[in-house]
């Protein structure tokens, strides 16, 4: 234990953040997204770790899975392969510096804040069935906002990709 | 169960504790988590390689011709020449191509591929993780098989292999959601994410019959739907459009030589039949016997006999149905599979409230069935088909 952490959680945590370093510092934009996928990886084994099952295969089947693939898809369909740049780090890396330590301090405060004053609680057993139940119950709203909000995105997916009417010869 | 077929039942697990208890206490759990692994490394890549055999005798027979028969008797010891042909082979890589990607795109596949067995129930207590959410996991995993295919295409800086891989990876997410929904259905009923759960819940029997779910109306248009997706998944035919020879050369593993061929080609059959091994547990009772009279024969014989016809459809369906088309793959998954997987959720779940009795029976049966012939009636209109005509070159 080095500083109360497992060495298995230092040792998935480091190569979360390599990886999204790497995402960062790559020059070639398919290994940068091929790196996030390893942060996306490293995620769910930290979920895995927390015993929360569900989260951690959801992160799977929808970060590696579905994002990831986007990502790549995105990446080949914008852009011409092979083109690597010439400058990785920006010219203006004091400010970027400066921001990047600003909201890593902010998160710092958040997460410090959060833990509890009196002492280690006992994490109670969330199973998938309790998840279930929670989505039909409490978060029925979110649910359903979420559904319309898939439905409308599929939609638009369509509408974009549909091929337009042709015009007719005759007209001008 | 007692009595000498109850013993060879529990065979398999009597030895995994009777080798585990020749190590001290806590080293126990480590090496009985191990024997199973080593279980299954060993049974699927061996059933992989009698898959091989059987495809290219079957296929043959299809095609009026005999298939391998020079190896061993009857060409059995095949697999063993294409092993170690593979493995003499020469790895070519291509000069331009991306040497970490193109190497880590099979490893990739393989490890998703044999992870995905961990929740796979075997036999009964054959299981090697007893996950709370186990189905999915291998859904989870299956889905990062696609990433893999990816890899595989791009770094081979090729553009066949760019083209089958991203026909490949279209086709891959198109079916997984009908996957899901169709998997879905049983885990409504069932009440649980865990494959062992999924099983034992179909092991009861009326009369001599069993409660596998395929003998329900919406098990059955589930199993249907279920399957069709996952031969799409696994770029089995008639959906093997993405590795069609007459296509794309050979599509995203272009190319790859030597060992690496074998490993994707090892990462695919493996896949196929992992999901063959999820068909039969969510649908057609995963161990148990068809019959109660059968019940005392050893539960993990069943599993391999079913794995074995699921195989031999597979082969059949490969051997006699025309390849489907990019966009005729894709109107059918986004079109047709689809709604029906949708349709049967909520015929599922009118099956679930409307309690026993003949009457739930009829309605899901009339209700599936219209749906069927109403959707296929409304979209083979738009398709225009006629009697057939012939051109011949002038």
């Amino acid at each position: 234990m080095i500083f109360g952490l497992t060495v298995a959680f230092v040792l998935v945590a480091m190569v979360t953040v390599a990886g999204a370093m790497g995402a960062a510092v790559m020059r070639n934009v398919v290994h940068c997204a091929l790196s996030l996928t390893v942060t996306f990886a490293g995620l769910a084994i930290l979920f895995l770790q927390l015993d929360a099952q569900f989260a951690g295969f959801a992160q799977v089947l929808v970060y590696v899975g579905a994002v990831a693939i986007l990502v790549v898809f995105a990446i080949l369909l914008t852009r011409g392969v092979g083109t690597s740049l010439i400058y990785v780090f920006s010219k203006q890396w004091t400010l970027g510096l400066g921001i990047a330590a600003a909201v890593f301090a902010l998160l710092g405060w958040a997460v410090l804040k959060s833990f509890p004053v009196s002492g280690p609680v006992a994490a109670s057993e969330v199973t998938v069935k309790d998840i279930g139940a929670a989505l039909m119950n409490q978060y029925v709203l979110p649910l359903e906002i979420t559904a319309v909000l898939l439905t409308v995105a599929m939609i638009g997916a369509v509408i974009v990709a549909m091929p337009e009417k042709k015009v007719k010869e005759g007209e001008q | 169960m007692n009595g000498i077929w109850g013993q060879l039942d529990q065979i398999f697990v009597t030895l995994q504790h009777w080798v585990a208890g020749l190590f001290p206490v806590w080293l126990q759990p480590v090496v009985a988590t191990l024997i199973a692994v080593v279980g299954i490394v060993a049974a699927f890549p061996g059933i992989f390689a009698l898959t091989t055999v059987l495809e290219r005798k079957g296929l043959g027979r299809i095609q009026n011709r005999i298939g391998p028969n020079r190896v061993g008797p009857l060409g059995l010891f095949q697999p063993i020449a294409d092993g170690i042909k593979s493995l003499t082979k020469e790895d070519i890589v291509p000069v331009s191509a991306d040497g970490l990607v193109h190497f880590l795109a099979p490893v990739l596949l393989v490890l998703a591929v044999f992870l995905g067995y961990a929740t796979l129930p075997v036999g009964r207590n054959m299981v090697l993780l007893n996950m709370d959410a186990g189905l999915f996991f291998f859904f989870a995993i299956g889905a990062s098989t696609e990433l893999s295919i990816f890899m595989a295409g791009w770094s081979s800086r090729n553009k066949y292999s760019l083209l089958g891989a991203m026909r490949a990876v279209a086709q891959m997410i198109s079916y997984e959601v009908p996957l899901l929904l169709s998997s879905v259905v049983v885990v409504m009923i069932t009440g649980s994410l865990s494959t062992v759960k999924i099983v034992e819940a179909q092991g009861g029997f009326t009369g001599i019959f069993p409660h596998w779910y395929v003998f329900t109306p919406w098990g059955f248009v589930g199993f249907v739907l279920f399957v069709t997706a996952a031969l799409a998944e696994t770029n089995r035919s008639p959906f093997d459009l993405p590795e069609g020879e007459s296509e794309l050369v050979a599509g995203y593993f272009t190319e790859y030589s030597g060992f690496k061929f074998a490993l994707f080609f090892l990462g695919e059959y493996l896949g196929m039949l992992s999901i063959a091994g999820f068909a039969i547990t969510l649908f057609l009772g995963g161990w148990g016997a068809p019959f109660s009279f059968l019940a005392f024969l050893p539960s993990w014989g069943w599993f391999f006999l079913k794995l074995l016809a699921g195989i031999g459809f597979f082969i059949w369906l490969r051997g006699t149905m025309p390849r489907l088309r990019q966009d005729q793959l894709m109107n059918f998954a986004w079109k047709f599979v689809l709604p029906m997987a949708l349709l049967n959720l909520v015929v599922a779940g009118a099956w679930r409230f409307m309690g026993d009795g003949w009457l739930r029976w009829v309605v899901s049966t009339a209700v599936l069935g219209g749906a069927y012939v109403l959707l296929g009636s409304v979209l083979m209109r738009r398709q225009g088909i006629g009697p057939r005509s012939y051109r011949y070159a002038e």
